[in-house]
């Protein structure tokens, strides 16, 4: 595989993580495409955010592994995460895009033409020489985004990224989203709002408990699941499926 | 009670007339303290952040001892660096004993285990919000290292605000290693001893009174930097 | 402020800080000497005659006899300067020393309290006087540092038959610090004690002190000067500190320390011996 175009960034296979005795992904594979915005969805507690960090290599899987090819190149796939609260840097806005591409190794003389491009992109441009904190959420949001697409990832990772903003801040942030997508960049989010998975996945992979219980296309998970887990949760009633510990659904599952 | 007044008399004429002994004595406290504290922050800023961020067997222990040692009797540092610097200790040949270089050396030890154990405490906090942003940008440890000192440079001027109190204040040391030598190794606190010793205790209390003033001086400097980076820091 | 500007600051404080810190100019020599000589004056009034004769600048360590001879003996000081001649003589035959001087005296003189509780005022002499203390019980403030004049202190002590060591704690208290502070104590407790002429007249906080008792031959202080041996310590500047011990018998210095006054009271009087000016 090493060596090739790949139109598969990113494989799992077997991925466990566990933790205190404690199994919070089990034996997860699954391989995700080039060119399309990967949803990953499921209620609080399924290991979402988990699962996402053993992608980016933040966290070392038990067992299994993660694989991440780079598009076009044999280099090592270039990967960027965005979290559900910014963590900004206390320097300038500028500063911490600047810190970003300092450590990825871009040369410096190219620093002030990304740094203006990927402001812009985000629409903070004019708050370049401003200290990063002093930022509304929404726009150390944008800025946290910002920062991940000056390094032009292959693989961009969204933590829950409108999770704490409002309407209008959550616009915004989609929207640069759908841009880096256009670009090319692959997309991996998470998020808990099912009306935003609709409107903005290709491809989802529905998790519940520390299992993938689904991997589809998200108009056939929407309109077609074929996991009755995922069913319920796509009608919002998985509240009432956790209430029934004794349906023979779950124990069969349990036993997989 | 008349000590009192007569101290605060003192102190005013002294730095009033600018003194001439005072200000030597004064030049040479300052230069010994914000040495001793340069060269202590070089080695314990790293030293304390790295305690921070990374994870190895003992680390508690090493924790605990470091802000143990903040506590360590100038009096036997002194006594270690003077056996150290001693014509008949491993040392002697550099002949630093009783010259300001032993005496910026034992403030040098005295004031490691603080500034290490304050940057600890400081730089552990500010891991545990960069710790997945810096992983995620591949930032390499000593990069790490380098940033959460950076990014708390503001709340670190703390840790050398308390280095330098403890440098300049002490005395134990610094008599030892310095021998108190007039014009040569004679600061601030060996010469309240010396008077004390003299029986002059309004002149004591008088120099006292001028080395509070100077830590005053040098603390609101540092707060009113803080003040400015503050906004930096939110 | 930007990271350069940091490093620059950092930089900048430990190179002027270092400069110079070990032995830059080598026109000077060390001397261990005791408190009772440094804190009286008696060197800030010499020194700078023999220094503009010389051009040899004379750092004086100023600690108690037993840490000066200690000092001395690790090689720290080129010269002693100290008040116990037993321990000097030792010192000398040990090897660590060339040859001991004598330079000056003066005496001791027991210390109390104006009221005199011990009645040792007028005492035939001082065995008897600190005896009376004894069997009163009052007071006493011993250096117990093992300097020249806790040395003297403990041999009179041992002449009166008094046993100290089981008294301390109760009316004998052994301070373990210099000769001011002792006096400070002394004077805060209403005690006794033995100081050096010397520190006593230029001691500024006598509050409520005064000699109780003066004048036994036994309370002589004598003060020799030795050039520590050079065979010992190679780094010893052995000519330089040879010059100043000339300086100090000679006639010059002999003059210059029989000259010094506080109050128009002498507080040492020269007694080099005459062939060795």
């Amino acid at each position: 595989m090493h060596g090739q175009v790949t139109i598969f960034p990113l494989h799992t296979k077997n991925l466990c993580y566990q933790i205190g005795g404690k199994r919070l992904i089990k034996d997860i594979s699954f391989s995700l495409s080039h060119g399309t915005k990967t949803f990953i969805v499921g209620p609080n507690g399924a290991g979402k955010s988990l699962l996402m960090r053993l992608c980016h290599g933040l966290i070392k899987p038990t067992s299994g592994s993660v694989e991440c090819h780079a598009v076009q190149t044999t280099q090592k796939c270039k990967q960027a995460m965005v979290f559900q609260r910014p963590v900004l840097l206390r320097r300038s806005v500028a500063g911490n895009i600047a810190y970003a591409l300092r450590v990825y190794g871009v040369e410096k003389r190219r620093h002030r033409e990304i740094i203006e491009e990927s402001l812009r992109q985000v629409g903070l441009n004019r708050f370049s020489k401003h200290p990063a904190r002093s930022l509304s959420f929404g726009e150390q949001q944008r800025l946290a985004l910002a920062r991940a697409l000056a390094l032009k990832p292959d693989i961009l990772f969204l933590d829950e990224p409108t999770a704490n903003l409002d309407p209008a801040a959550t616009h915004v942030v989609e929207e640069v989203i759908e841009m880096a997508h256009l670009a090319g960049t692959k997309i991996i989010m998470t998020t808990h709002d099912l009306n935003q998975a609709r409107r903005l996945s290709d491809d989802i992979l529905f998790l519940y408990r520390g299992r993938l219980k689904e991997q589809a296309p998200t108009g056939e998970l929407f309109t077609n699941p074929k996991n009755d887990l995922a069913q319920a949760f796509v009608k919002g009633e998985l509240l009432w499926w956790r209430q029934r510990p004794l349906s023979p659904d779950c124990d069969a599952h349990k036993d997989q | 009670m008349t000590d009192f007044s007569d101290a605060l008399t003192t102190a005013l004429t002294l730095v009033a007339t600018m003194d001439r002994d005072l200000t030597e004595i004064v030049l040479l406290s300052l230069r010994v303290s914000l040495t001793a504290v340069a060269i202590a922050a070089i080695i314990g800023l790293p030293l304390g952040a790295a305690l921070a961020l990374l994870r190895f067997p003992g680390r508690k222990v090493v924790i605990v001892l470091m802000s143990a040692l903040m506590g360590l009797p100038p009096v036997v540092v002194g006594l270690a660096v003077y056996l150290l610097l001693s014509r008949s200790g491993p040392f002697g040949t550099f002949g630093l004993l009783f010259n300001p270089g032993a005496m910026i050396l034992a403030q040098v030890i005295l004031v490691i285990p603080i500034i290490a154990s304050l940057t600890q405490q400081v730089t552990e906090d500010l891991w545990h919000e960069y710790e997945e942003q810096l992983q995620s940008l591949g930032a390499s440890t000593m990069e790490s290292v380098w940033t959460l000192l950076w990014d708390g440079r503001y709340s670190l001027m703390t840790a050398h605000l308390a280095g330098f109190g403890r440098a300049s204040a002490e005395v134990g040391a610094v008599m030892i290693v310095g021998g108190n030598i007039d014009h040569v190794t004679r600061v601030m606190t060996t010469s309240i001893a010396l008077e004390v010793s003299k029986g002059d205790l309004p002149l004591a209390l008088g120099l006292g009174l001028v080395l509070i003033f100077l830590s005053l001086c040098i603390n609101m400097g540092v707060h009113s930097l803080q003040t400015v980076g503050r906004r930096w820091q939110r | 402020m930007k990271r350069p500007v940091w490093s620059a600051v950092a930089f900048a404080v430990i190179v002027a800080g270092l400069c110079g810190v070990a032995d830059a100019g080598d026109r000077y020599i060390t001397v261990a000497s005791t408190t009772s000589t440094a804190n009286s004056g008696l060197f800030k009034d010499i020194l700078p005659r023999f220094t503009r004769k010389s051009g040899i600048e004379v750092r004086v360590v100023a600690v108690g006899t037993g840490q000066a001879i200690r000092l001395a003996r690790n090689g720290d000081a080129d010269v002693l300067f100290v008040h116990h001649r037993k321990s000097e003589e030792k010192f000398v035959s040990e090897g660590y020393g060339v040859k001991r001087f004598d330079v000056m005296y003066n005496d001791f003189i027991v210390i109390g309290p104006k009221n005199d509780p011990a009645k040792i005022k007028g005492v035939s002499d001082v065995v008897k006087g600190l005896s009376s203390i004894a069997a009163a019980t009052a007071p006493f403030v011993s250096r117990g540092d093992d300097s020249g004049t806790h040395k003297k202190e403990l041999a009179l002590w041992r002449e009166a038959g008094v046993d100290v060591k089981t008294a301390s704690g109760t009316w004998y208290r052994e301070t373990g610090s210099g000769m001011g502070a002792t006096l400070n104590t002394a004077a805060a407790m209403g005690a006794y004690t033995l100081a050096d002429r010397g520190t006593w007249l230029s001691f500024a906080n006598k509050e409520g002190l005064a000699i109780a008792y003066e004048g036994d031959k036994r309370l002589l202080n004598l003060y020799g000067v030795i050039l520590v041996n050079p065979k010992r310590h190679k780094h010893i500047k052995a000519e330089m500190g040879q010059t100043f011990i000339d300086w100090l018998v000679s006639d010059e210095g002999q003059k210059a320390i029989g000259d010094f006054r506080i109050g128009g009271k002498p507080l040492f009087n020269p007694n080099a011996p005459a062939d060795t000016r």
